[in-house]
C-alpha cells in the first residue's frame, strides 16, 4: 500500500488531532445527548482497537478486556481526585498524567495477567482471562476507599472530544506503523501458526505477551476517558459482560481488520442507543445476528477488508496487480 | 461447631448442584472440544419449565409433593434435553471443524439469545419458584438443624451422577461417548455416528443441567431469566477443575467449589463469593492445567 | 488513513447537524420526564411509581391540565442500573426537553441522575430516595419522602422500646448507598439507646443465596436480624432464615415494601416488621380512596408505598407549576421549595429548606401472609 507513505501518515495524525482539538472548542454548542453517543464511540473504538490486537493480530482470546478498563478508570480518578482537578489547564495536565498512570497500571495488570495466562491455549485463555476480569472487579468491589460496590463518585469531568479523538487517532497512527513493521509481521506469523513461527525463531510468547500488555495499556487510558465523562463508576459496570461486548466488536469488524473493528465499534454504539424505543427486543435481535453472522460470516462483516479495497479502487478508477492481505 | 457442619452441608448440597451441570460441559468439552456457553441458560429454562408445570401437576397429583417433586423434574429434564439437541443442531453443527474462537462466540450468542429471549418471554423480573421439596427437620440435635432440602438435593444429584456413570459405562451409546471423547477421528473411521453420539452427549447434559434447575430453584427459590449466568461459569470453572473431559472430575470439582464458596463466604465476607470459584481456577490453571483428574494433551502439528 | 479522517469529518458533520435537532415541544403541552427501573433488581419499584405518577397524569389531564395545558410524560426505564440512570436523564432533559423530572426511588440512581439535573437546572422531584445525600447534590433536587437518618432512628427506637431487643444483627446490601446509610443511622440510635449490634454481615444486591450469612449469625442468637435492604432478597433471606430454624423477628425498611415480598416469602414473612411510608389498611378517607382507584385501574392490585409516592410527587409537582404560573423550570424550582402542608396520600406534605420532607413513618407488620398496620411515628 504505498499511497498511505509513513510521511502522509504521519501529517494525517497531526490534522487529526488538531480537527480533534477544534471541535471539541464547540462543544457546548452540540447537543448533550447526541455528544454523549458520539464521546461513546469513540471509547469504543479504543477499546476495541486496542483488543484486536490481542484478539486479531496474535489470535489470543481474551475475554477480560473490561478489567483493564476498570484498572485504568479507577487509578485515574483516584489521581484526579486527590490532586483535585478541575476542568482548565492545571486540570488538563493532571489529566493526561492520570489518564497514563491509569494506562500504566492497566498494563502492569495485563503484565500480571498475561504471562501466566498466554501459556494456555484457546478455551482455557478464555476462561482464565474472563476469571481475572472478575477478579479485578470483586476486588474493586471490597477495596471500600475506592467506593466499593456503591460505586466512586464526584470525578471531574474532565473528557471531551479532544482527549477522546486524540487519543482514537494516536491509537490507530500506531496500529497501522505496526501492521507494517516487521514486528507486526511477527503477530501476524504468531496468529496464523505459532508453531511454525516458534520454529522461524519468533518467540511467541514474548509477542503475545507485548500485544496483551499494550492492549491493557489503551484498555487503561480508554477507562480513564471513560470515568471522566460519566464521572461515577461502579464495579459492575466493567463486568465480563462488558468484555465481551468489546470482543464482539472485534469479532464483527473482523479480527485484525483496523478499518472493519473502527466501524463495528461505531455502530455497535450506535445501534443500541437507535434501537432504544425497542429495547426489549433490541438484545435479541443483537443475540441473533452473532449466532447468524458466525455461522454465515465468521470472518466479520468487514472481514478481509476486500469490502474497502474494492471501493478504494472504484474510487480512485486504479487496478489493482496484487492481493495483500494486511 | 454445629455452625460448622451447618457450612458443610450447605456447601455439599451447593456443591452437588455444580457437579450436576458442570458434567455437561465436561462432556460437550470432552467431545466436541468447545464451552457451550449456552449450556447455563439450558438450566435457567429448566428452571422455568418447573416454574409453569408445577401449579398443574400439583392440582394434578392433589398437592402430593412426592410425586409432583420428581414429575416436575422429569419434564423439565425432557424439555430442556429436546432443546439443548435443537440448539446443537441449528447453531453448533453447522460450525463443526471451525475456529474455536467462532463457534465460542456463536455459543456465547446463543446465551444471549436464551437470556434476554427469556427476558421478553418471562419479562425480566424474579418470580417466586414454588415449594417442592417438602420441608421437615430431618435431624435436629446438638444445636444442629438440618432440614430436609439439602439432603434432598445432595440424594438426587448422587442418584442422577451413578445413573449417568452407569449410561456411560454400559451403553452403547455411552461407550461411544467415551470412545468420541478419546479420538475423533478414529471413532468416525470405526463407523461410530458422530451425530447421534453428539446429540446423545447433549441430551444428558441438558437433562442434567435441568434437574440442577429444579434442585437449585427449591434452595434459592427466586428464578429469572439471568439466573444461570454464575452457576453456569462456576461450574464450568468446577470442570476445568477437576480435569475438563472426566466426569468424577466434573463431580470433584463442583463439590470443591461449593463448599469452598460457601465458607469463605460465611466466614469471611460475602462479598468475595463469585471471585472464589475463579481464584481456585486460576490456582488450578497456574500449577496444574490439566486439572485434578485430567490428563495433559500437548498440541499435535 | 485516509479513510479514518474522512470519517472524523462525517462525525463532525453530523454532530453539528444533530446539535440542531431537538424536539420542539408542543405549545399546549407540558413535558415531564420520569426515569424508573420498569426492570431490573427493583423493577417493582419503578412499574409501581410508575403507575402512581400514570395516574396523577390521567387524572390532572382529564381535569384540563395544569395551567390549561396538557401533562406529557415520558417514561424511560433505568433498568435498576446507576449508568443507565444517568444516561436517561440526560436523554429526558437534553433531547426530549422535558421542564422538570420524576424519580428516582433508589438512592444510588438518584444519586448518579441528581448532578445531571443540577447542572441543567432542571428540577428533579424522587418520590422515594431516603438516602440524604441526595438533596444535597443541588437546590434543584427535592423529594417527597421522610430520609434515613429519622427512618434509622425509628426502626432502632422500635426493636429497643416496642419489641425489647438488646441484641440484633444486621446484614446490609454493600452495593448499595440506601442500606449502607440505613445500617448506620439505625446502629447510631440503638447503640445509643444501649442496645448492641452483635454481628454484621452483608450481601449484594441481586444475591439469592444467604445461606452461610445466616448459618454465621445464627449462633450470635441475636433476639432481631435487621434487614435495611430491598424486598426481594430480604424476602429470600427470611425464607432460607426459616429453612435454618431461624424463628426471631425480623425487621426492614422501605425497601421491602413491594408484593413480590410476599410472593417469595410466604409464610416465612409472618412475623416480620418494616417501616414504610404508609399502609393500605390506613382508614383515613384520602388513603381509601386512592386504594380503591388504584385497584380498579391496576388489575386489583393493591398500591404499595411506591406507587402512592410516585402518585403524590407527581401531585406535588403539578401543584408547584400550577402555583408558578409558568413551566419555566427555575420557576417551578422555586414554587416546589414553597410547597407547604400539601395533601398527601403517604401524609400532609412540607419541603423544608433542604428540601426534604418532613413526614410521619408508619411501622407494618407481616401477618397471616398480609402487610398491616401497626404503629405511626410522627416527625420530631
Amino acid at each position: 500500500m504505498q499511497v498511505f507513505s509513513r510521511h502522509s501518515r504521519v501529517v494525517f495524525l497531526f490534522s487529526a488531532v488538531a480537527l480533534a482539538f477544534i471541535i471539541s472548542l464547540f462543544e457546548s454548542n452540540f447537543n448533550a445527548y447526541y455528544y454523549q453517543i458520539i464521546i461513546y464511540i469513540g471509547i469504543n473504538v479504543i477499546l476495541a482497537s486496542s483488543l484486536n490486537l490481542v484478539n486479531g493480530f496474535t489470535g489470543q482470546f481474551s475475554l477480560g478486556h473490561a478489567g483493564f478498563m476498570a484498572v485504568g478508570a479507577y487509578t485515574a480518578s483516584v489521581i484526579t481526585s486527590q490532586l483535585g482537578a478541575t476542568p482548565g489547564l492545571m486540570g488538563s495536565f493532571i489529566f493526561l498524567l492520570a489518564l497514563l498512570s491509569g494506562g500504566l497500571v492497566a498494563s502492569f495488570f495485563g503484565l500480571l495477567v498475561g504471562i501466566p495466562s498466554l501459556r494456555l491455549k484457546g478455551d482455557y485463555l478464555a476462561i482464565v482471562t474472563l476469571g481475572f476480569g472478575e477478579i479485578i472487579r470483586v476486588i474493586i468491589q471490597n477495596l471500600d476507599f475506592l467506593g466499593g460496590a456503591r460505586g466512586f463518585t464526584g470525578i471531574a469531568k474532565l473528557s471531551n472530544f479532544f482527549w477522546v479523538f486524540a487519543v482514537v487517532a494516536i491509537l490507530l497512527y500506531l496500529l497501522s506503523n505496526l501492521i507494517r513493521s516487521t514486528y507486526g509481521k511477527g503477530f501476524l506469523a504468531v496468529r496464523d501458526d505459532e508453531v511454525a513461527a516458534e520454529a522461524m525463531g519468533i518467540n511467541a510468547t514474548r509477542y503475545k505477551v507485548t500485544a496483551f500488555v499494550a492492549a491493557a495499556f489503551f484498555a487503561g487510558i480508554a477507562g480513564g476517558l471513560y470515568a471522566h465523562f460519566v464521572t461515577y463508576i461502579n464495579p459492575s459496570q466493567f463486568s465480563f459482560v462488558k468484555s465481551i461486548e468489546i470482543v464482539v466488536m472485534v469479532i464483527i469488524g473482523g479480527m485484525g481488520h483496523t478499518v472493519g473493528v473502527f466501524i463495528s465499534a461505531v455502530l455497535l454504539t450506535v445501534l443500541p442507543e437507535a434501537l432504544r424505543p425497542i429495547a426489549e427486543y433490541r438484545m435479541v435481535i443483537y443475540s441473533l445476528a452473532l449466532v447468524v453472522i458466525m455461522i454465515a460470516r465468521p470472518q466479520g462483516l468487514f472481514g478481509d477488508g476486500e469490502f474497502f479495497r474494492k471501493l478504494w479502487r472504484t474510487i480512485t478508477g486504479k487496478a489493482k496487480v496484487s492481493e495483500s492481505k494486511t | 461447631m454445629s455452625e460448622f457442619i451447618q457450612q458443610v452441608i450447605n456447601g455439599v448440597s451447593l456443591g452437588s448442584i455444580y457437579a450436576l451441570i458442570a458434567l455437561g460441559y465436561t462432556m460437550v468439552y470432552g467431545i466436541l472440544r468447545f464451552i457451550n456457553f449456552a449450556h447455563s441458560d439450558i438450566f435457567m429454562i429448566g428452571a422455568y419449565v418447573a416454574f409453569f408445570a408445577a401449579p398443574t401437576i400439583l392440582d394434578l397429583t392433589g398437592g402430593n409433593l412426592f410425586i409432583a417433586g420428581p414429575l416436575s423434574m422429569l419434564l423439565a429434564m425432557a424439555l430442556c434435553s429436546a432443546l439443548g439437541v435443537t440448539i446443537e443442531k441449528l447453531a453448533y453443527k453447522p460450525l463443526r471443524g471451525r475456529p474455536t474462537i467462532v463457534v465460542l462466540i456463536t455459543a456465547i450468542g446463543v446465551s444471549f439469545f436464551l437470556e434476554y429471549g427469556g427476558q421478553l418471554v418471562f419479562g425480566p423480573d424474579p418470580k417466586p419458584f414454588p415449594d417442592l421439596i417438602p420441608k421437615a427437620n430431618v435431624i435436629d440435635a446438638g444445636g444442629v438443624v438440618v432440614s430436609s432440602t439439602p439432603l434432598v438435593v445432595i440424594g438426587t444429584a448422587i442418584g442422577l451422577m451413578l445413573l449417568l456413570r452407569w449410561v456411560v459405562m454400559n451403553t452403547k451409546t455411552g461407550t461411544a461417548m467415551r470412545a468420541l471423547s478419546f479420538n475423533l477421528q478414529a471413532a468416525r473411521l470405526m463407523g461410530i455416528n458422530i451425530n447421534k453420539v453428539v446429540s446423545f452427549t447433549f441430551i444428558l447434559g441438558s437433562s442434567l443441567a435441568a434437574a440442577a434447575a429444579v434442585l437449585y430453584a427449591s434452595v434459592y427459590p427466586s428464578i429469572n431469566p439471568l439466573m444461570g449466568v454464575f452457576p453456569g461459569l462456576k461450574a464450568f470453572i468446577a470442570a476445568v477443575v477437576g480435569g475438563i473431559g472426566n466426569l468424577v472430575g466434573a463431580a470433584l470439582g463442583g463439590l470443591i467449589i461449593g463448599v469452598t464458596e460457601t465458607f469463605v463466604t460465611g466466614y469471611i465476607s460475602a462479598t468475595y463469593r463469585d471471585a472464589i470459584a475463579f481464584g481456585i481456577l486460576i490456582i488450578i490453571l497456574l500449577f496444574r492445567p490439566a486439572g485434578l483428574l485430567g490428563k495433559f494433551e500437548s498440541e499435535r502439528v | 488513513m485516509r479513510i479514518i479522517n474522512r470519517f472524523l469529518c462525517v462525525v463532525l458533520g453530523l454532530t453539528v447537524a444533530l446539535s440542531g435537532c431537538s424536539q420542539k415541544a408542543n405549545q399546549d403541552e407540558i413535558l415531564i420526564g420520569a426515569y424508573l427501573s420498569l426492570t431490573g433488581t427493583t423493577a417493582a419499584f419503578g412499574t409501581s411509581s410508575s403507575n402512581g405518577i400514570q395516574m396523577a397524569v390521567d387524572e390532572v389531564n382529564v381535569a384540563g391540565g395544569v395551567l390549561g395545558k396538557k401533562i406529557h410524560l415520558i417514561t424511560e426505564d433505568t433498568q435498576s442500573k446507576p449508568e443507565e440512570a444517568a444516561l436517561v436523564a440526560t436523554k429526558l432533559i437534553t433531547r426530549d426537553k422535558v421542564v422538570a423530572l420524576l424519580g428516582e426511588i433508589a438512592s444510588s440512581r438518584s444519586l448518579a441522575a441528581a448532578p445531571i439535573a443540577q447542572e441543567h437546572k432542571i428540577p428533579m422531584v424522587t418520590p422515594g430516595s431516603t438516602n440524604p445525600e441526595v438533596t444535597k447534590k443541588g437546590d434543584y433536587i427535592f423529594r417527597v419522602c421522610f430520609i434515613d437518618p429519622f427512618q434509622g432512628e425509628v426502626m432502632a427506637r422500635f426493636a429497643y422500646e416496642s419489641l425489647g431487643a438488646r441484641r440484633v444483627v444486621i446484614i446490609k446490601d454493600v452495593k448499595n448507598d440506601y442500606s449502607i446509610g440505613l445500617a448506620q443511622f439505625f446502629t447510631e440510635t440503638f447503640t445509643k439507646l444501649g442496645g448492641q449490634v452483635v454481628g454484621e454481615q452483608a450481601y449484594s444486591e441481586g444475591d439469592a443465596d444467604f445461606l452461610a450469612q445466616l448459618t454465621a449469625i445464627k449462633g450470635l442468637n441475636p433476639e432481631i436480624v435487621v434487614v435495611p435492604g430491598y424486598y426481594q432478597e430480604s424476602a429470600l433471606m427470611v425464607k432460607q432464615a426459616r429453612g435454618l430454624n431461624m424463628t426471631m423477628p425480623f425487621l426492614g425498611g422501605d425497601g421491602w415494601d413491594a408484593s413480590e415480598i410476599l410472593e417469595v416469602g410466604g409464610a416465612a414473612m409472618n412475623g416480620t416488621y418494616f417501616t414504610n411510608h404508609y399502609a393500605a389498611d390506613d382508614t383515613s378517607a384520602i388513603v381509601q380512596d386512592f386504594v380503591r382507584t388504584y385497584k380498579a385501574r391496576f388489575d386489583n392490585k393493591i398500591p404499595d408505598a411506591m406507587a402512592v409516592l410516585g402518585y403524590d410527587a407527581a401531585r406535588i409537582l403539578f401543584d408547584a407549576i400550577s402555583r408558578a404560573g409558568s413551566d419555566d423550570p427555575t420557576k417551578i424550582r422555586d414554587a416546589l421549595a414553597t410547597t407547604k402542608d400539601f395533601p398527601g396520600v403517604s401524609g400532609t406534605t412540607t419541603i423544608d429548606a433542604q428540601r426534604n420532607a418532613r413526614k410521619a413513618i408508619v411501622i407494618v407488620k407481616i401477618q397471616d401472609g398480609q402487610i398491616r398496620f401497626h404503629a405511626k411515628v410522627d416527625p420530631l
